[in-house]
């Protein structure tokens, strides 16, 4: 099969989705400019042009989503959905529960972050944790082409709000789409790297960093189990737990600045509940507390590094055979 | 006590003691909620007496394919819509049997079987949600109008004008309704607008607009049919703002020391109330034993609301983990 970036398969899952149910709507800055193929297949009715305001984007997808649409929104850069925060946070995450379950809020907000296209920090900011943070919001970020395809699919299909990031560093990469196409539920992990002597939990772009520092690590002697998270919320626990009570050493590893982070979270989770089981504490290897710069090497010190993985693992692995 | 807890969507005909007397529910409702806040321990409240005439007149000017979104003063759409007292007392004492399980309190109910969907406490987010609520009744071919009230507070987010902007680009059937109610909360409407009319704000963004007296009833049914119609033939939206006032405090308890007293004393002379009951005397609609009988009954009724809601038992505690999802 011919490889698709992930950005195709976007479009693929967009196209597959509006064509089994009609009430799936596209709504965003330039979505009928840029993906013209669905405009022409659907029409201008349910791919809609908006204009530069996130936060009325978000607000009529919610209202919308509440009567009987199913809408899909692009409002292309994580950092934007600041303006559309009261929407997300307030209204698709809230009504439901304080109308006493009268409403549902079957509805996709897409956006891209991450490093690796030099955008600055009002372009890429990791804020993912922020709606993990958030009641009734739930929140997915793929790595794989695979995943981008079957996940976005399965959003679309779920009547809850969800928020899909797409790390723009992994935006033009390319994969095989399988023949037979998994059915992947939200709230799944993965295992990517099998392994018995230290757990690698990430998402996204930096799966593939652990992937790498796994490979290394082997060459040492070290066999590091990789978890692709896949989506943050609803948490795959039972997988992070399996993994980790198996290996005995963990390392969260994400783009997003380190102070409460995912891997903050995941971190309390393991020692809340697997401490007789742990060699070492639980390591974390993330961003700074700082703005993402934009220059390209202020960029790639930002972003967590093979070396900085590899270390983490080893000061676990050593301080255990020095015990 | 079950024909207390109806869901039926009130149908206003032509006879105008009904404009009154939802009006000395919404009134006698509203007062009710303030006592039982101030000699009870009851959730703090806010509430929109002297704002009945234009939940009332626009309410009854709706048809029942209609949807309402409200906000933090809604107490008077909902039972304008027919919404039961009891049901609406229940919900904001947190009980049981109010409209959201208690989950909402006296903030953001909705009340999905009367078309009052997706309310809205911050201000302005109604406006926000009101496109896309109109966008479904738009795109699924439903021909009812969606009814997003407001004030001149949330006239002063950005999402007004957002809202306003997008509906008049994609054509959407909203009848904008904002109660010009001279306070946004703690602050007077003439520290934070340069204007006096919101109405004024509609047209550079193509929305044809009225504006109405916000007291009388009868003026803003009026007002409100024909804006409906505008809306139904036009297929545009249409922005209805009404000139009102808040006689109570921004959220119980409030001593409004903040007010003006002689500019409070002037509008409590123009109070809705008092205004249709002089004019349905005057017409012989009415006499004023009729008016106490009146009051009486619907005097009854709030009380039997408050029996009701005092009696509605708490939401069970695993309540706190449901609905979160769907």
């Amino acid at each position: 099969m011919k490889p698709v970036t992930v950005l195709e398969a976007i479009d693929q899952a967009l196209a597959e989705e509006m064509a089994h149910d009609p009430r799936v709507i596209l709504m965003g800055e330039g979505v009928a400019t840029k993906r013209k193929a669905l405009l022409a297949e659907f029409g201008a009715d349910r791919v809609r042009n908006t204009p530069l305001a996130e936060g009325i984007i978000a607000g009529t997808a919610v209202g919308a989503a509440a009567t009987g649409l199913r809408p899909v929104i692009d409002l292309l850069f994580a950092p934007f959905l600041c303006y559309a925060m009261d929407e997300l946070v307030n209204s698709a995450g809230k009504l439901r529960y304080l109308s006493g379950g009268q409403f549902a809020f079957p509805l996709v907000a897409i956006a891209m972050t991450g490093a690796g296209w030099g955008v600055g920090a009002q372009h890429n900011h990791n804020i993912e944790a922020w709606f993990v943070h958030t009641p009734g919001l739930k929140v997915v970020m793929p790595s794989s082409v695979a995943d981008f395809k079957s996940l976005l699919k399965a959003a679309i299909r779920d009547d809850n709000p969800v928020l899909f990031f797409v790390d723009i560093g992994l935006a033009h990469t390319e994969g095989e789409l399988p023949a037979q196409e998994a059915a992947v539920r939200l709230g799944e992990a993965v295992v990517r790297r099998i392994g018995e002597d230290a757990t690698l939990i990430s998402y996204a772009k930096t799966v593939g960093v652990c992937e790498r520092a796994a490979a290394v690590l082997a060459e040492e002697g070290v066999s590091a189990e990789v978890l692709d998270l896949r989506t943050l919320k609803p948490l795959d626990e039972a997988a992070v737990l399996a993994s980790v009570r198996r290996t005995g050493r963990a390392v969260v590893v994400h783009e997003a600045s380190r102070n409460c982070g995912v891997g903050a979270e995941i971190a309390a989770m393991l020692t809340e509940q697997t401490w007789a089981t742990l060699k070492g504490p639980v390591l974390r290897v993330g961003g700074p507390d700082a703005p993402a710069p934009a220059s390209y090497p202020l960029e790639q010190a930002y972003v967590p590094q093979v070396e900085d993985v590899v270390s983490s693992v080893r000061r676990l692995t050593r301080s255990a055979a020095a015990a | 006590m079950l024909a207390e807890v109806n869901v039926t969507i009130r149908r206003f005909g032509a006879d105008p003691l009904e404009l009154l007397n939802t009006m000395m529910l919404i009134r006698m409702y509203e007062e009710r909620a303030a006592l039982l806040q101030r000699e009870s321990g009851a959730p703090g409240t806010c509430t929109a007496v002297g704002q009945e005439a234009t939940a009332v007149g626009v309410v009854a000017a709706l048809g029942v394919d209609d949807l309402i979104l409200t906000n933090h003063r809604s107490a008077g759409h909902l039972l304008a819509r027919g919404a039961s007292p009891s049901r609406l007392l229940a919900e904001a004492l947190g009980r049981r049997d109010g409209y959201c399980g208690g989950k909402s309190g006296s903030l953001h109910v909705s009340a999905r079987d009367l078309g009052v969907v997706l309310t809205s406490t911050i201000v302005g987010g109604e406006l926000a949600l009101a496109t896309g609520v109109a966008l479904s009744q738009q795109m699924l071919g439903r021909t009812g109008v969606v009814a997003c009230f407001f004030g001149d507070g949330a006239a002063c987010e950005g999402r007004f004008h957002e809202s306003l902007n997008l509906a008049a680009v994609w054509r959407l059937p909203i009848l904008y309704v904002c109660e010009n109610n001279e306070w946004q909360a703690f602050v007077h409407r003439r520290e934070t607008m340069l204007t006096d009319s919101v109405a004024a704000w509609a047209q550079p963004y193509g929305i044809d607009s009225a504006t109405v007296d916000g007291n009388d009833v009868e003026a803003v049914r009026a007002a409100a049919t024909e804006a409906l119609a505008s809306i139904r033939k036009n297929g545009r939206p249409f922005l209805l703002e009404a000139q009102t006032y808040r006689l109570r405090g921004h959220f119980e308890p409030d001593d409004q020391g903040y007010v003006d007293q002689q500019e409070l004393a002037s509008w409590r002379l123009r109070d809705p109330l008092s205004k249709m009951q002089a004019r349905l005397l005057d017409q012989g609609i009415i006499d004023q034993a009729g008016l106490d009988a009146l009051s009486v009954e619907i005097a009854q009724c709030i009380d039997a609301a408050a029996v009701f809601a005092i009696a509605s038992p708490y939401p069970a505690v695993a309540e706190l983990h449901t609905d979160i999802f769907a």
